[in-house]
């Protein structure tokens, strides 16, 4: 089933370097659009707009996290409040 | 012009596109959050010194700068709570001009009905019937409070292991309770899917534009309580950074209207160290928090992925504020601190205000003539397990004038003092 979803990615000093967004586009047929982003030496951030098969966009995002890259939901943060 | 006219529009936080006012949270083209635009110089037009204080002692006296018509609010006596002077609390941490903005004498105790008064008015106004929220305990109590008052359907979301005050404090108004049983990613995540099926007001979601607008009205309150002018330094905590960063957004509009002078306020938050995303990034010096896993006893504070951390980064630095972080045996010390100088049993999220700002100026960052106001967001009675075990025993006595004697006694002459006392 399509889907389109969008997500914040969070990534560690020694993963800035890694090209972790052509991957996604490449190994999982994902249509990768990056909306906002923020890259410095200490800590990146990318918000993606993700689209394509629900279940490989779901592998993609498993598989990103396995590299250790911090997945989250890119619009709400957490939704439980105080 | 009517108090609902003074709102124009939503504007996207980051690229400023603007739409009409609907129950939408986000912009479609960067995703960007969305806020509230108003029409200033309406509202600068419509509004005096005096006609705000000859309004309600709630917070719907700020009515020409809330985003909704105030003929649909729900008003449990919101806000307009006590600006307290703490001149033993400021004596005991070294400072000589401390107020408290205490928000624990609001209907439900904590802060949160400022938001839910504004949510809840702008919920019926959209037409919604069913008003919906995940919460750790604040949010819960104060949605379902207003859905009462209201007389709306009510679904309301609380991880399994919350604390019983703040699940009594939501049953107690009948609301459909649901608790999680899972991990608070687990509760996220299904809160999030039931956002996209259901057809509700969430109150932190669809509706979270209007809603986060109502803790401005704390940065009116201060500022009006105050004598109209702003205050030095306000230490606030922070969960998703919003209450922090709409507190500046009221000093600044009440500027903007010619109520006050440009506030020159230095805005300071407090967070606990089990979840200090946005400390975290402040003590790193970058306005890119890492989203972490909540592990505190400040659970109306445990939001690990804020959705307002940056954006209360941004604020540090323009205001030349900043960011502490208090362990849970120093939230405990905060509370202990508060209600021993001052009368005031606040919950948690006080504790962590008031260890963050001993710190602060114990470090020299907040200095001891800075008139500083720090604000109490939530009453201890829905804590009382974080401070059950930590209180002085009563002495124990027979029904004597010898034995309460003898009981003193032995009290004023044990070490530690805490002990249980027999006589």
């Amino acid at each position: 089933m399509m889907a389109e979803k969008h997500v914040r990615l969070t990534f560690s000093p020694e993963l800035i370097k890694e090209p972790l967004i052509y991957e996604i586009g490449r190994e999982f047929g994902v249509i990768t659009n990056v909306r906002m982003a923020d890259v410095d030496a200490k800590i990146g951030w990318v918000v993606l707009s993700l689209e394509g098969d629900d279940a490989e966009i779901q592998r993609a995002l498993d598989w990103a996290r396995s590299k250790g890259v911090r997945v989250d939901d890119a619009t709400l943060g957490d939704v439980v409040e105080g | 012009m009517s108090a609902s006219a003074f709102h124009r529009a939503l504007k996207c936080r980051e690229c400023g596109r603007e739409y009409e006012i609907a129950p939408i949270f986000s912009c479609e083209f960067c995703f960007g959050p969305l806020e509230v635009a108003y029409d200033y110089d309406a509202i600068r037009e419509a509004t005096t010194r005096d006609s705000i204080a000859a309004g309600p002692n709630t917070l719907w006296r700020y009515a020409n700068f809330l985003p909704c018509d105030p003929a649909y609010r729900v008003d449990l006596g919101d806000g307009f709570t006590p600006l307290i002077k703490a001149d033993r609390l400021g004596k005991a941490i070294g400072l000589d001009n401390l107020w408290l903005k205490n928000d624990t004498v609001n209907p439900t105790w904590s802060f949160k009905d400022r938001v839910v008064s504004v949510a809840i008015a702008k919920a019926r106004e959209f037409g919604f019937d069913a008003i919906a929220c995940a919460s750790t305990g604040n949010l819960a109590n104060s949605v379902a409070a207003h859905a009462a008052g209201a007389g709306m359907e009510c679904l309301v979301f609380i991880p399994d292991d919350l604390e019983k005050g703040k699940v009594v404090g939501s049953a107690i108004y009948d609301p459909t309770l649901v608790t999680v049983r899972g991990s608070y990613d687990d509760v996220n995540r299904l809160c999030t899917e039931l956002s996209m099926q259901f057809n509700w007001a969430f109150v932190n979601i669809n509706v979270r534009p209007f809603y986060a607008e109502g803790s401005r009205t704390i940065g009116y309150e201060v500022a009006e309580q105050l004598g109209w002018r702003a205050p030095d330094h306000i230490v606030a905590p922070m969960a998703s950074g919003s209450m922090y960063t709409k507190i500046w957004k009221g000093l600044q509009e009440f500027a903007k209207v010619g109520l006050i002078d440009e506030p020159k306020t230095r805005m300071s938050g407090a967070q606990a160290e089990g979840c200090s995303p946005i400390a975290t990034a402040f003590a790193n010096n970058t306005l890119n928090f890492v989203p972490q896993k909540p592990n505190t006893i400040a659970r109306s504070l445990a939001i690990g992925n804020p959705a307002d951390g940056y954006y209360a980064l941004k604020q540090m630095q323009e205001t030349g504020g900043g960011a502490e972080m208090v362990s849970d045996p120093e939230v405990v010390e905060g509370i202990k601190l508060l209600a021993e100088t001052e009368g005031i049993f606040a919950e948690t999220a006080g504790g962590v205000t008031i260890g963050c700002l001993k710190k602060l100026v114990a470090s020299g960052f907040i200095k001891r003539d800075e008139e500083t106001v720090a604000v109490i967001s939530g009453g201890g009675l829905k804590t009382i397990e974080a401070v059950v075990d930590e209180v002085t025993e009563p002495l124990h006595v027979q029904p004597t004038v010898e034995s309460f004697v003898e009981a003193r006694r032995i009290r004023s002459t044990s070490v530690g003092s805490g002990e249980p006392v027999t006589a």
